[in-house]
């Protein structure tokens, strides 16, 4: 049995941790032997996309010394897991370089650790229900993350209506939401208008940021759409209240 | 905004204004798709794998380029003076306006062709040309359209995307007075035809012609441009003298090598597979050619490119000025191009416009990206646009530009994320706070120091005690 360290995320961990003990539930489901490192905290995104490449250095050295001993780390990010499959090998001093790489490889967004690595074709949740699906950035871009949500979610019972422009950013960005509010709430608002066009019940994504800039965006317009992470269908958790909603 | 006042600084006043200017958003909206489709169906026409392959063939041959560029730039000066044709050498903006301006008072010029040109636009060789007195007329429809409407273009290869069909039917009523009122004006090809008569006369007119340059062939000394109009070609061959005005980055070594350029560029420009017309010129007219200019000049512009060389902007200097990375930048979509306060906007001029102006000056756009990577994922030369982006964004941090409280609040997250007893600590009282506020509703409608976010969207409330608590509890 795999031994795997989930990576939950800072955001997962902070606002919603259903998609942490969805994540967890999926991954034993698929027979994975499930840890969770004390010493995580955060990938160390913000501080290098702002620029501050010497303490995105010393948080990925943390995160390489609290994770390499696993078979896998997963996340439930295409954001998070980017950083550390693409960005590491860059961000660290010069030393930690092969540490950073070879935790890269063994690093996984989790849809596609389930499809691509385990070679898992259906969950055993049954949601038959009317969704749409957006890709977020990373996931889509870095990691080529497009497929692999889809086929699971059909599994479940999912019926995936597209929505115009899915790959198109959110508008979220980590701080360009708040650096740049007027231009990330016109981007959101496209989003959200295309993913309610569909006639969908449900706005499904992988990256909690994009889902709560989502969910907050069409909660202050009134749009009415359920917006959920992936992995919440995925384990058939969706008796939680919604992104945004109360109980 | 002007080319020696940029209005870069001022970004995101730049882009509110934008955002709130409903014509512009028609126009945005209108032009969306249009080149986004046509570049995914070449695309797919010429097969990914093809394409791609291109792509990297046009990474690999720029690169070489960029490596040995002093002597490329050599062997094409050489080919161009053999042919009787000049080439100046211009390190600034400054330079090539006294190098044109000089040519055109040379010849004694009181009308000046132009064909489309980023590179005068850089140098703001128009506003030059009028201030002493010489009228320059643009010949490309999209660029006459601005000059009409005294406005600097907003995309590399579409400068009137900004403008609505109405509004160039105003421009159009109000600068040819001469033509009958009831005309109709409503479609595109109407107003493609009349801007054709209009420029018909002036290309006569001028004494010179000044048109940019998509490439400069080393091995031959040509220098090529493509159009969809062939105005170009009257520009260049009808005026006495012709100046072309390129940066150095626009060699290429062979014929050969421009034609890997020419697979590329369209098919990532507009989705065609070759742009309409693609038009040579290679110096002065010689004895035996039916037509072509008296003189044949080249400025070369540096313009702090050389400085980027070594660096890692480097990289930059591939671009051959497609505008796919702006064509599918949803930032770009949204505010359009005169927001970014400069010649070059979306996420080429985010990388460059810090280069060639300062990134004391052009800081804000490189920040301005949420890391999208759209940009990159389409970009002919694989110019990784978001990575330099990040640079930027590194020497900010580096000079302390990047704000204060940015820097404040950066380092007092890494302390706490670098010290996890002591994160977990503060994020559980952080969303047990933001519960209380959200007093089980789910959502909060505004959160202290948070107005941006909540100014525009509710923020999600937590769920409830932080995941590694709940996980810690479960595991007892
Ligand atoms: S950066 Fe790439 S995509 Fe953008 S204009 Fe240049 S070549 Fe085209």
């Amino acid at each position: 049995m795999p031994r795997v360290a989930l990576f939950v995320t800072c955001l997962v961990d902070m606002f919603r941790p259903s998609v942490g003990f969805a994540t967890i539930k999926l991954l034993e489901e698929a027979g994975c032997t499930v840890e969770v490192p004390e010493a995580q905290t955060c990938c160390g995104q913000p501080a290098w996309n702002s620029g501050d490449r010497a303490t995105a250095a010393k948080i990925a050295q943390d995160v390489i010394r609290a994770f390499e001993g696993y078979d896998y780390v997963v996340a439930p990010s295409g954001s998070c897991t980017g950083t550390i499959v693409k960005d590491y090998p860059q961000m660290v001093e010069e030393a930690w370089v092969p540490r950073a790489e070879a935790l890269a490889a063994k690093t996984h967004e989790i849809t596609s650790f389930l499809t691509d690595v385990l070679g898992i074709t259906s969950v055993a949740a049954d949601v038959p229900r009317l969704a749409t699906y957006h890709d977020s950035c990373s996931g889509l871009r870095t990691l080529r993350v497009k497929e692999q949500p889809r086929a699971l979610l059909a599994s479940a019972g999912i019926t995936v209506r597209e929505m115009e422009e899915a790959e198109v950013c959110c508008g979220f960005g980590g701080t360009f939401c708040v650096k740049y509010p007027d231009i990330s709430t016109s981007m959101v608002g496209d989003k959200v208008r295309n993913a309610t066009e569909t006639g969908a019940e449900m706005l499904l994504a992988g990256d909690l940021g994009c889902l709560m800039n989502m969910a907050g965006k069409a909660s202050r317009e009134g749009r009415g759409i359920e917006v959920r992470h992936v992995v919440e269908v995925l384990a058939g958790m969706t008796d939680t209240p919604a992104i945004g909603e109360g109980k | 905004m002007s080319l020696d006042n940029p209005t870069t600084p001022q970004f995101k006043a730049n882009a509110r204004q934008a955002l709130a200017n409903e014509n512009l958003q028609s126009a945005l909206r209108g032009a969306r798709n249009g080149f986004v489709n046509g570049r995914a169906a070449a695309r797919a026409k010429l097969g990914p794998d093809e394409f791609d392959a291109l792509r990297d063939a046009g990474r690999d041959l720029k690169n070489h380029v960029l490596a040995n560029l002093g002597d490329y730039l050599e062997a094409y000066e050489a080919k161009v003076t053999a042919s009787g044709g000049h080439v100046h050498w211009a390190e600034t903006a400054e330079d090539a306006r006294a190098i044109v301006l000089d040519i055109c008072e040379q010849a004694g010029a009181k009308t000046v062709n132009k064909g489309k040109t980023m590179i005068s636009e850089e140098c703001g060789i128009n506003d030059h040309l009028a201030a002493h007195g010489i009228k320059p007329v643009e010949t490309d429809l999209g660029e006459y359209i601005i000059q009409l409407r005294g406005e600097h273009p907003s995309h590399i290869i579409a400068p009137a995307v900004h403008v609505t069909v109405p509004e160039v039917r105003d421009a159009f009523m109000e600068a040819h007075p001469h033509l009958d009122a009831e005309r109709d004006l409503s479609g595109l090809d109407t107003l493609l035809a009349e801007a054709r008569g209009e420029l018909r006369a002036k290309y006569f007119e001028a004494e010179v012609g000044i048109t940019g340059a998509n490439m400069l062939i080393a091995e031959t000394g040509q220098s090529i441009i493509v159009t969809n109009e062939g105005n170009g070609d009257l520009s260049q061959s009808l005026p006495k003298v012709h100046i072309v005005m390129a940066s150095i980055e626009k060699i290429v070594p062979t014929m050969e090598d421009a034609g890997t350029v020419l697979r590329i560029l369209a098919r990532s420009a507009t989705g065609q597979d070759m742009s309409v017309y693609t038009t040579l010129s290679a110096g002065p007219r010689r004895a035996e050619d039916p037509d072509g200019p008296e003189e044949y000049h080249v400025v070369l512009l540096d313009n702090g490119r050389s400085n980027m060389l070594g660096t890692e902007f480097q990289d930059m200097l591939r671009c051959i000025r497609c505008g796919a990375c702006i064509n599918h930048c949803p930032v770009y979509q949204t505010v359009g191009g005169h927001a970014y306060g400069w010649v070059y906007p979306g996420p080429m001029g985010s990388v460059l416009t810090p280069s060639l102006i300062g990134v004391e000056e052009g800081g804000q756009l490189p920040n301005a990206s949420t890391f999208c990577g759209r940009c990159e994922d389409v970009c002919p030369m694989r110019i990784p646009l978001p990575k330099m982006m990040r640079h930027w964004r590194e020497r900010e941090f580096e000079k302390k530009l990047t704000p204060g409280a940015t820097r404040w609040g950066l380092g007092v997250w890494a302390w706490f994320a670098r010290r996890p007893a002591l994160y977990r600590l503060g994020t559980r009282m952080g969303m047990a706070a933001l519960r209380v506020m959200g007093r089980g509703r789910g959502k909060l409608a505004s959160v202290p120091l948070a107005g941006g976010w909540t100014g525009s969207r509710d923020m999600p409330a937590p769920q409830g005690d932080t995941f590694m608590a709940q996980y810690k509890r479960a595991q007892r």
